[in-house]
């Protein structure tokens, strides 16, 4: 069915404006995260190490901010677009400045999402 | 490596969708729920972005931004739960494909006054497969219409569940939750393992 066919043109939006600066100069045009980053995904800031370069510039803002964060939070508290504070992130996971926490993922079997659909349910209903 | 997950006890983190109209009271439900005050955050929108992955490559094209409304409720000690409100246009749907990775399912909440902009959230979960719930946001003001006459107005499928809620009543939103919550995983069970 084509619901859609009735919408106006791509263009008309409501709530888009146009862009602030912060876009992805930051990250030098880079847009696509090094390693799959999901927005809920939790971050570990790792016990530094004498064997990894510590981040500078606008990594070092994230390190420090990201420690038991989602994505979606750390792009909040920078004021970060999504997508950039996805690219700085994952750069950080990659040179092992930080460690993920676990998400579904599109490779989860059935009886995972049976387990996480049901303590979902579990804390609402409690909640 | 590095790069694998930590927590060997399943995931830490999961998000719920929820998705509708301009002013359809998505920031209202997730504010109603969430344990802190919804957080704003933009994703990047380029004109013609499909398939772009660096895009100083083409240092012409139009950006604009889309905000985004989240929330996040803790549900026992090893659990949080996100809620990401996302405007329904279709232009943004290569920001949905993000969002919609690892979900539970999402909520589709429909302003009886304005049942097209429902549209493109349902043609868009429908193809994907997620799971997902129509939710009506009661207005004050707004027309009753019964629930078999929007379904049919939506073109929905009668196994997808429909209910009423008031976003701004933590109770009324939470039933959302719990309910797309059942779906996805009465879902889960109608299919066939394989291998």
């Amino acid at each position: 069915m084509e619901r859609e066919a009735h919408l106006s043109g791509k263009h008309v939006g409501d709530s888009s404006a146009p862009s602030a600066v912060r876009g992805f100069t930051i990250t030098r045009g880079r847009t696509v995260p090094r390693v799959e980053l999901p927005f809920e995904a939790t971050l570990l800031v790792s016990i530094p190490s004498g064997h990894r370069a510590e981040p500078t510039g606008p990594a070092a803002q994230v390190l420090e901010v990201c420690d038991r964060k989602s994505v979606a939070e750390v792009a909040a508290a920078l004021h970060l677009p999504l997508g950039v504070a996805r690219v700085l992130l994952a750069d950080l996971v990659a040179e092992g400045h930080v460690t993920v926490q676990r998400t579904l993922t599109r490779n989860s079997s059935i009886d995972e999402r049976r387990d996480l659909l049901q303590r979902t349910l579990q804390g609402l209903l409690v909640s | 490596m590095d790069s694998e997950p930590s927590n060997k006890q399943g995931p830490a983190s999961t998000k719920i969708v929820i998705a509708g109209g301009f002013g359809v009271g998505k920031t209202t439900l997730v504010g109603s729920v969430s344990e802190i005050d919804p957080l704003r955050t933009e994703a990047l929108v380029t004109d013609e972005s499909e398939g772009i992955d660096d895009i100083s490559q083409v240092p012409t094209k139009h950006t604009t931004t889309v905000a985004m409304d989240f929330g996040r409720i803790t549900l026992g000690e090893d659990l949080i739960l996100y809620l990401f409100g996302t405007p329904g246009q279709k232009r943004f749907w290569f920001m949905w494909d993000d969002l919609c990775l690892g979900a539970i399912g999402a909520i589709v909440m429909v302003d009886t006054n304005r049942l097209d902009e429902a549209f493109s959230p349902l043609d868009y979960f429908e193809e994907k497969g997620l799971p997902f719930i129509v939710a009506l946001n009661q207005f004050d003001n707004g027309p009753q219409f019964e629930l078999d006459a929007v379904r049919e107005a939506l073109a929905l499928p009668s196994h997808v569940p429909m209910i009423r809620i008031d976003a701004r009543d933590r109770e009324s939103a939470k039933t959302a939750l719990i309910r797309i919550t059942e779906y996805s995983l009465e879902q889960l069970a109608s299919q066939v393992p394989v291998g």
